[in-house]
């Protein structure tokens, strides 16, 4: 494509495509169709191993779109159609042989509206866990329902009710248990539907830090409106417009120095 | 004259509302109306309409017992204490009164029926009359009060309210009413035979001597063996419906093609609205036989009518209603908890089991707690499956009676209205109405607790 020469003209090469720990997710020609309407055009990303990648764009320009196509979540809306090759770790996702169980398992999702299950908050996290046999005994279950909800930043305000359904949680209370039942399984790739959108700035703080420390281990696509938390968190950054890639490459040169001029009035405001 | 009179008010009616309208629509060109048109007629349409309406209600009945009181009064001042003389002296009069006596009446008769022909003929014009002034008098006031910036709207949403509060009244007060009936009959039928007999009897055989001088059986009202018939006919029609309605709902609602389900659902219906007469002689000529025929090839001893071929057929019965409602709750349930699951790598029966079922428990519980009300409810299939005898018995081979079933027995025929035999019917009906309330509370509790677990 067009912008993606533009991109690797200006960007050092061994920076572009080699990236530190290999790439995890080629997604190459992706198409994706709703009935008649085209959601995606030919979108090609390579999306590095232990980063965060932040995809970023106005509204309907097809960013949840693209991070369904990930785990294949594009599967269970029946007129949805994808074309195109999308390789995680290699292997076509898309491939026969290829079990989508086994895929959303690698690969979490947290959605862009919070979406509990009506059980309890301990359930709610250890349904994971307990689908995939993760957990050997009761206290290692209790073990990992913890940990996933402090990582979450929510283990504070939950700890004392646990047996407390899930949905009467406020709205972002419900989005971070929502992030601690996905990163409850230890996905390889971990994809985020604006995951604070429903936050405040304190929350959104513990999410930011969570993905932080995810990093080391974890390779996380994130959708965000928001520039600054796309600044702070990720290390590469891609822009959708009308369902096109614009523009990826480092997150700095995006931001300080785009090469697309639709990409510049974006992130200053201009529109979006 | 009913006819008559109100052919006249849906006239006026509808003049009334014509007029009010374009009034306020030529007014609205001066001036802005507070209301929209509609409004104005519409209050002037009702200010037509309570009056008239009020007036016939109250004024026909009194009209009617002035008109009945006179005529009697004509025929023998002394008739108003004799109840029975009373109702066959009236009868006679209105018949001569239309001209269709049958033999030579009597002076006093005749007497009677021209008061009471010339009385009714001029409350028929009271009314009429009266109904006129009435509809005038409506439209003068309506006309006097409607101005622009009168508010016929508000006026108008609170005939509206009233209306409906009224509507509510009677369903309300219907419902009291049969239960106030019922209880009054039960409490009749307990001074005859002791509660403790009803209720802990295990021999149910109705029948008493009708004459004082008549032997054999003075009836004995122990409805043990109705509820252990009930309760097993119910049993065995739960555990066809409850699995079958339930995964047919969750295969068309989770699995289903839209094809498959265009097909499947519309048949559903097909089956919810066979009359149960004639499932009841599907049951009582097909199946019981069939059943017979097996059960004796396997060497057992079934009764021609049994229990098993009326649970069944009654399961086939309450098969549309488990699924069809639980269908709908299936679909109720947001497709975001669905995608979360699958996020997850859940499985497709793992997210049916672990989410959406859960999810949808609540809904479910009342769909099965309304096929449980209606099977216990049913008489037909019953009464041409599983027969009259009153056995006490758990065993689905053997022929048992219903609650339902006992009832219609009791009451169809001639019956004398105070014997033990027929009010015992409307005790027995006070259990099962008794029966069908608790399984509701119980329900809705369940409902309840699972809605605030799970919204
Ligand atoms: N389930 C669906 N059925 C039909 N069209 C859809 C569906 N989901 C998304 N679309 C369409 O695809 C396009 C991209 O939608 P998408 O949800 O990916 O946008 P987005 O970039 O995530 O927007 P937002 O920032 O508002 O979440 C939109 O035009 C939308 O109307
Ligand atoms: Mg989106």
């Amino acid at each position: 494509m067009n912008t993606m020469v533009k991109v690797s003209d200006i960007v050092p090469a061994a920076e572009a495509h080699a990236p530190e720990h290999g790439t995890k997710v080629v997604a190459r020609d992706v198409n994706v169709y709703y009935g008649e309407k085209r959601a995606l055009f030919d979108v090609s990303l390579d999306i590095p191993a232990r980063s965060v990648m932040a995809l970023i764009g106005p509204s309907g320009c097809g960013k949840s779109t693209f991070l369904r196509c990930l785990n294949r979540m594009n599967d269970t809306i029946p007129i949805a159609r994808v074309t195109g090759r999308i390789e995680i770790d290699g292997r076509d996702i898309h491939s026969a042989d290829l079990d989508v169980v086994q895929l959303r398992a690698n690969v979490g999702m947290v959605f862009q509206k919070p979406n509990p299950f009506p059980k309890s908050i301990y359930e709610n996290v250890a349904y994971g866990p307990r689908i995939h046999g993760l957990a050997r005994s009761k206290s290692e279950l209790d073990g990992v329902v913890e940990s996933s909800l402090r990582r979450a930043g929510l283990w504070e305000e939950v700890k004392d009710r646990l047996g407390d359904s899930g949905t009467g949680l406020s709205g972002g209370q419900q989005q971070r248990l929502c992030i601690a039942r996905a990163i409850a399984v230890s996905p390889e790739v971990i994809l985020m539907d604006e995951p604070c959108s429903a936050l405040d700035p304190i929350a959104t703080a513990k999410i930011e830090e969570l993905m932080d420390e995810l990093r080391e281990n974890y390779t996380i696509v994130i959708v965000t409106h928001s520039m600054q938390q796309a600044a702070r968190v990720s290390q590469r950054t891609a822009f959708f417009h009308l369902g096109i890639l614009v523009e990826t490459g480092p997150t700095e040169k995006i931001f300080t120095n785009p090469s697309d001029k639709k990409t510049q009035d974006y992130i200053t405001g201009r529109f979006g | 004259m009913g006819l008559l009179y109100f052919s006249g008010v849906a006239v006026l009616v509808v003049v009334g509302f014509l007029f009010g309208r374009s009034r306020a629509a030529l007014a609205e060109r001066t001036e802005p109306l507070h209301s929209r048109p509609n409004y104005h007629g519409a209050f002037v349409a009702l200010s037509i309409l309570i009056p008239m309406v009020l007036l016939f209600a109250i004024g026909v009945p009194i009209a009617n017992h002035v008109t009945e009181t006179e005529a009697l009064n004509a025929y023998d001042p002394q008739i108003a204490g004799d109840q029975l003389r009373r109702g066959a002296v009236l009868r006679d009069i209105v018949a001569l009164a239309n001209e269709r006596y049958a033999g030579q009446p009597s002076e006093a008769l005749r007497r009677a029926a021209d008061t009471y022909a010339s009385l009714r003929a001029w409350s028929i014009y009271l009314i009429i009359c009266g109904g006129i002034v009435f509809a005038l008098l409506g439209i003068a006031f309506s006309l006097r009060t409607l101005s622009a910036r009168f508010r016929a709207r508000n006026r108008v949403e609170a005939v509206v309210k009233w209306t409906l509060f009224a509507a509510a009244c009677v369903a309300v007060l219907t419902t009291i009413g049969i239960v106030a009936s019922v209880v009054f009959e039960t409490i009749r039928f307990f001074d005859r035979v002791s509660p403790i007999d009803f209720l802990f009897g295990l021999h149910w055989s109705p029948q008493t001597a009708i004459r004082a001088d008549q032997g054999g059986s003075s009836g004995s009202f122990g409805i043990v063996p109705l509820v252990t018939g009930t309760l097993l006919i119910t049993v065995i029609a739960m555990l066809i419906a409850g699995p079958i309605g339930l995964f047919a709902a969750i295969y068309m609602a989770e699995y289903a093609t839209p094809r498959f389900r265009n097909f499947a659902k519309p048949v559903l219906e097909i089956l919810a609205g066979i009359p149960t007469v004639v499932l009841g002689f599907f049951a009582a000529l097909t199946l019981a036989p069939l059943i017979r025929a097996s059960g004796e090839a396997l060497g057992l001893n079934v009764a021609s009518e049994s229990a098993l071929a009326a649970g069944i057929v009654m399961g086939m019965m309450i098969i549309p209603f488990v699924s069809s409602l639980s269908d709908d709750v299936i679909n109720a349930v947001p497709q975001s908890l669905r995608d979360g699951s699958y996020a997850m790598g859940a499985t497709k029966s793992e997210t049916i089991k672990k989410v959406v079922l859960p999810a949808a428990f609540g809904g479910i519980v009342s769909a099965f707690m309304l096929a449980i009300s209606r099977a216990v409810g049913e008489t037909m299939i019953v009464v041409m499956a599983a027969g009259l005898a009153g056995n006490l018995t758990f065993n689905p081979l053997e022929a048992v009676t219903t609650f339902t079933v006992q009832i219609k027995t009791i009451l169809v025929g001639d019956q004398e209205f105070d014997s033990a035999k027929t009010l015992s019917a409307f005790a027995l009906g006070f259990v099962l109405f008794f029966f069908t309330l608790t399984l509701n509370v119980i329900a809705l509790q369940i409902v309840k607790r699972y809605r605030e677990q799970y919204d």
